[in-house]
């Protein structure tokens, strides 16, 4: 084996995350060229993916400024679409307890979907992994979502390109999550969590509920229906390793 | 559709969005980092977290991808047959992309 200049954790965060970088480029790349054509300026269309960095709510913010809706229901819409990272701050906070308070507010402004689904994943998974490692980990998948999100945004507002949607690219992205579902649900309480916590989603968007209010409704309730199944169904034993904190 | 907001309102409302999803990031990450110890019954409920977001944000995407739950004539929900198959029997996530990708690029141009 070569020397390395990353980490080995880093590197195992780089190659975990390669794959989900393919399903985030053509999101951001859509981001950056709606931003332009909303009538935002080019540095404005950086500034928001920079500043906010979190697609939903940057697409939302971006079609309500150009329908010129009232600046408050920009923001309350923006702030309720990003609410759900409130249950992935409170899921990974034990994880990142003992990091100095520089890193943990980095750590705090590249959390995503992704960064946080893998991270816990790969926290639970073992038990033997120290906060530098946990740190390398993390900021190593987080890194590599923004640097690609940034530099694909840029390209959608310099270029406006977009990848032709039949190719379905963006796929990839729920194809992550089913990934880290199926080693994540290893007892009866968690399989009913997921139950539920998908149904209720999938019932929020047939009925096209706004705000990605489905989602947070179903994560809250699958977390309720799990809590609630916990002790009534069999856990296996196997539930220990995967409730290290 | 173009924005009549000036420049400086934009910025505003972009700085003051930030803010608050940076607020919403780093609530419980700085949280846990004062409080002693965090009750059981709470570190109990945060294991159920994973499964529960992992389906909420896969499902949704699968069976309605257009808003409408769609089975039938849908690639996707064969496709994520495919990839869960691989996700429980290899447990890789670049493995579990490429098959369900390619199950449903194969599905939908016909190979």
């Amino acid at each position: 084996m070569s020397r390395s200049l990353l980490p080995a954790e880093a590197r195992r965060g780089l190659r975990d995350v390669a794959p989900i970088l393919l399903g985030v480029a053509p999101f951001a790349l859509v981001a950056g060229a709606t931003a332009v054509d909303a009538g935002l300026s080019p540095l404005q269309a950086a500034g928001l993916s920079v500043i906010v960095f979190a697609g939903a709510s940057q697409l939302a913010a971006i079609e309500l400024l150009g329908d010129n809706a009232e600046l408050l229901v920009v923001l309350a819409t923006g702030v309720v679409i990003n609410l759900r990272m409130l249950m992935y701050s409170a899921s990974i906070a034990p994880h990142f307890r003992p990091f100095r308070s520089r890193w943990k507010a980095l750590c705090s402004y590249v959390l995503t979907d992704q960064a946080y689904a893998l991270s816990v994943t790969r926290y639970t998974g073992t038990d033997d992994l120290d906060s530098t490692a946990r740190r390398q980990y993390y900021l190593a998948v987080a890194g590599s979502l923004w640097v690609v999100w940034q530099l694909c945004s840029l390209v959608g507002i310099v270029v406006g390109a977009r990848v032709p949607p039949a190719w379905g690219l963006e796929f990839a992205v729920p194809l992550v999550f089913l990934s880290l579902l199926v080693p994540a649900t290893t007892s009866w309480p968690k399989l009913v969590a997921a139950a539920v916590g998908g149904g209720v989603a999938v019932a929020g968007a047939a009925l096209s509920v706004p705000l990605n209010l489905g989602l947070i409704a179903g994560g809250t309730a699958g977390v309720v229906a799990g809590v609630l199944a916990d002790g009534r169904l069999p856990s296996d034993g196997d539930d220990a390793d995967g409730g290290a904190h | 559709m173009a924005t009549e907001y000036g420049p400086a309102t934009v910025w505003g409302v972009m700085i003051a969005l930030g803010v608050a999803t940076f607020g919403i990031r780093a609530s419980f990450v700085h949280l846990f980092g004062r409080i002693d110890e965090v009750p059981d019954r709470v570190t109990n409920a945060l294991r159920f977290v994973p499964p529960a977001v992992f389906a909420a944000l896969t499902l949704p995407a699968i069976v309605a991808p257009e808003g409408a739950i769609a089975i039938v004539g849908n690639e996707r929900v064969a496709a994520a047959v495919v990839a869960a198959a691989v996700a429980w029997f290899v447990d890789d996530i670049l493995a579990t992309i490429l098959a369900g990708m390619a199950a449903f690029w194969a599905l939908r141009f016909g190979f």
